[in-house]
C-alpha cells in the first residue's frame, strides 16, 4: 500500500497556493482535534501531573499540604506492607498473564487442530463469556465458589482431597493464588480467541505439510505456532500484564486486599491510603510508581514482539 | 487433515474440561440463588423447593429499574460524545495529517499505558472542587477523557489507511474539509465506529473504580458500581447475593449472545490496535 505517502506530483503542480491551503487545513484540523484533546488534557493529563505533584507532599486532603520531597517514595520502600503490594502485583502477573497466555496457546492450537467445526465455535463462545461480564461479578461469583461451603471445596471432598479444603480467600498462603485463578477464568478466553485468530492467518499449507510429515501436536506447536504468533502473543501479554499490575475490581470484591495484606495490590493500596486513611501524598507516590512500573514492563514486551514480527 | 484418533479424543476431552471450568461458576450461583434466602447451601446443590421468588426480592431490593436507568443514562452520555470527538480527532490526525500530528498521536498513545488507579486521586479532588462529585457526571466526564487515547488511536488507524484518492476526488469537486469529513469519510467509517461504540458501551457498563470513588449513591452509579454496593449490603445472604448478581449479569449476557460475533471481533481488534 502506498496510501501512506503523499502523492508528490499533484502537490508540486499546486505549489503556488499550497501554503494557504495547508495553513487553513492545519487550523481546521486542530479544531477537529480540540474537543478530544481538551477532554484528555482535563481528565487524564491534568490528573497525571497532579498525582506527581501530590506525591511530593504530605496531605490529608483537607488541611494545607506540606512539602516533603522524596520522603513518600522512601516510605514506600521501607514499609513492608507498601512495597509488598508491588511484589504481589508481580505475583499476579504469573496468574493473570503467563498462565492465561501459555494455556491459551495450548487451547487455541488444540481447537485449531482437532475442533475446527462446531465444537470449536462453541468452545470459543463459552470460553469468551467471562470476558464480557463485569469484573465485580467475577469477584462475587468466585468469592462464593472459593468459600468454605463453596463449590471448589465440594469438588475437592468428592475426589477425596477433603483434607486440603479451606476458606481459600481467607488463607494467608492461598489467597493470592486463589485470586489468580479468578484472573485465569476471566482472561483465558480472551487469550485463546485472540491467538486462534492469529493461527487462522498462518498459511494452512504449513500445517498441512507438517501433518503429512506426521508431526505430533507438540512438534507442530513448537515449530510453527509459537514462532509465527509472536505478534499476537505480544498483544496478549501486554493486555494481561496491564490487567495484573493495575488489578483492582476483582481483588477489591473478592478479598479487599486481605487477609492481612496477603492480596493487597497497588490499586487497592492506593484506594485505601487515599480514601480511607487520607494519606493522599503517600497514595500518590504509590500511584506514580505503579504507572512507571507499567511502562517499564510494557516497553520490552512491545519491543520484542514488534522486532521479531518483521 | 491427518490427526490421530487418540489425539482427537484427548483434545476434545481437554476442551470439554475447560468449558466446564468456565461454565460451572455460573451454574453454581444459579443453583445457589434458588435456595431459601439467608441459608448457606452447598456449592452445587439443587434445592428441595426452588425459591424463584429470590429473583423478585433481589429485583426489588437492588431497585433494578433505577439501576438500569442510571447505567443506561451514563452509557448514553459517554458513548455518543466519545464517538463524535474521537472520530473528529482521528480524522484530523490520520487523514488530514495536520502539523503536529505525530506529536498528538504520541501524546494520545502514551495515555494507553496509564492505569485508572494511577490518576483517580486528583480526579476525586478536582470533582469535589467543581461540585460534580456524587452526580452521574462525576463518572461521565472523566470516562470520556479516559477513553480518548484508545478511541483516537482506533479511529486514526482507520483513517490513515483510507486511500488519498477519495479525498482528492472530493476536493476537486470543491468539497470543504467539513464536507469531506461528514459527507464522505464518516459514512465510510461506519464499521470501526460501530465496533468502538460496542466496546465503550461494555466498558462503561462494567466500570467500577470510578463509580466506587466518585459516586456514593449506588442508584447514580454504573451497573458494576451498583453491584459492588449490593455486595456490601448482602454479603451474608448468599442466595440473595447470587440472585442479584445474576439479574445484573443478564443484560450483558443477552447482549453478548445476540451480538457475539461483533463483540468478540471488536474486543480483539481493540487489543491488537492498542
Amino acid at each position: 500500500m502506498t496510501s501512506d505517502n503523499h502523492p508528490v506530483a499533484p502537490a508540486l503542480s499546486r505549489r503556488t497556493f499550497l501554503p494557504r491551503i495547508v495553513r487553513r487545513e492545519t487550523i481546521l484540523g486542530w479544531l477537529f482535534v480540540l474537543p478530544a484533546l481538551a477532554m484528555y488534557a482535563l481528565f487524564v493529563l491534568t490528573p497525571l501531573v497532579l498525582t506527581i505533584k501530590y506525591s511530593f507532599y504530605k496531605w490529608n486532603g483537607v488541611t494545607p499540604a506540606i512539602w516533603v520531597g522524596l520522603k513518600n517514595y522512601l516510605t514506600i520502600f521501607q514499609v513492608p506492607d507498601l512495597i509488598g503490594t508491588i511484589y504481589n502485583a508481580f505475583w499476579l502477573v504469573v496468574w493473570f498473564s503467563f498462565i492465561p497466555v501459555g494455556l491459551g496457546l495450548v487451547v487455541a492450537s488444540v481447537i485449531h487442530r482437532v475442533a475446527t467445526g462446531r465444537l470449536g465455535a462453541i468452545a470459543r463462545t463459552v470460553l469468551f463469556l467471562p470476558q464480557v461480564i463485569p469484573l465485580v461479578a467475577a469477584g462475587i461469583i468466585w468469592g462464593w465458589l472459593l468459600a468454605l461451603p463453596g463449590l471448589i471445596n465440594q469438588i475437592l471432598k468428592a475426589v477425596g482431597l477433603g483434607a486440603i479444603t479451606r476458606a481459600w480467600l481467607g488463607d494467608f498462603h492461598w489467597a493470592l493464588p486463589a485470586v489468580g485463578v479468578i484472573g485465569i477464568w476471566v482472561l483465558l478466553g480472551f487469550c485463546t480467541v485472540l491467538l486462534l485468530t492469529g493461527m487462522t492467518k498462518v498459511d494452512p499449507s504449513l500445517y498441512e505439510s507438517a501433518r503429512i510429515d506426521g508431526a505430533s501436536w507438540f512438534k507442530e506447536f513448537l515449530a510453527i505456532t509459537v514462532p509465527l504468533l509472536r505478534n499476537e502473543i505480544g498483544v496478549c501479554l501486554t493486555v494481561t500484564v496491564i490487567a495484573a499490575l493495575a488489578a483492582f475490581d476483582i481483588v477489591y470484591v473478592a478479598t479487599a486486599g486481605g487477609p492481612g495484606n496477603a492480596t493487597a495490590v497497588p490499586g487497592i493500596q492506593i484506594y485505601v491510603l487515599a480514601f480511607a486513611q487520607r494519606s493522599v501524598g503517600l497514595a500518590s507516590a504509590l500511584a506514580v510508581m505503579l504507572m512507571i512500573l507499567v511502562v517499564v514492563v510494557i516497553i520490552p514486551i512491545q519491543w520484542l514482539s514488534r522486532e521479531s514480527a518483521q | 487433515m491427518r490427526v490421530a484418533r487418540g489425539e482427537l479424543w484427548v483434545g476434545r476431552a481437554f476442551l470439554l474440561v475447560l468449558m466446564t471450568f468456565t461454565i460451572l461458576p455460573f451454574i453454581s450461583i444459579f443453583m445457589t440463588a434458588l435456595h431459601p434466602s439467608g441459608t448457606v447451601p452447598g456449592g452445587l446443590e439443587w434445592p428441595a423447593v426452588p425459591q424463584w421468588g429470590n429473583f423478585v426480592d433481589a429485583f426489588k431490593v437492588a431497585d433494578m429499574p433505577t439501576l438500569l436507568a442510571s447505567s443506561t443514562f451514563i452509557v448514553l452520555a459517554v458513548v455518543p460524545v466519545s464517538l463524535i470527538i474521537s472520530t473528529m480527532a482521528g480524522f484530523a490526525i490520520g487523514l488530514l495529517r495536520i502539523h503536529g500530528a505525530r506529536i498528538l498521536l504520541f501524546l494520545f498513545v502514551f495515555g494507553l499505558t496509564l492505569p485508572f488507579p494511577g490518576i483517580i486521586i486528583p480526579i476525586y479532588f478536582l470533582e469535589r472542587a467543581v461540585g460534580i462529585y456524587n452526580t452521574r457526571f462525576a463518572i461521565v466526564l472523566p470516562l470520556i477523557g479516559l477513553y480518548m487515547p484508545f478511541a483516537v488511536f482506533w479511529m486514526r488507524a482507520h483513517f490513515v489507511n483510507m486511500p488519498t484518492e477519495i479525498s482528492e476526488a472530493a476536493r476537486v469537486d470543491g468539497a470543504s474539509s467539513w464536507d469531506l469529513f461528514w459527507r464522505i469519510h464518516v459514512p465510510l467509517a461506519r464499521a470501526p465506529i460501530a465496533s468502538l461504540g460496542i466496546l465503550m458501551s461494555i466498558w462503561t457498563w462494567n466500570q467500577f473504580l470510578l463509580a466506587l470513588v466518585l459516586v456514593e449513591n449506588p442508584s447514580q452509579r454504573t451497573m458494576a458500581g451498583a453491584l459492588g454496593a449490593f455486595q456490601g449490603h448482602y454479603a451474608t445472604d448468599i442466595p440473595l447475593l447470587c440472585a442479584g448478581t445474576i439479574l445484573i449479569l443478564v443484560p450483558t449476557l443477552v447482549l453478548f449472545i445476540l451480538f457475539q460475533r461483533q463483540i468478540i471481533t471488536a474486543l480483539l481488534q481493540g487489543s491488537v490496535k492498542g
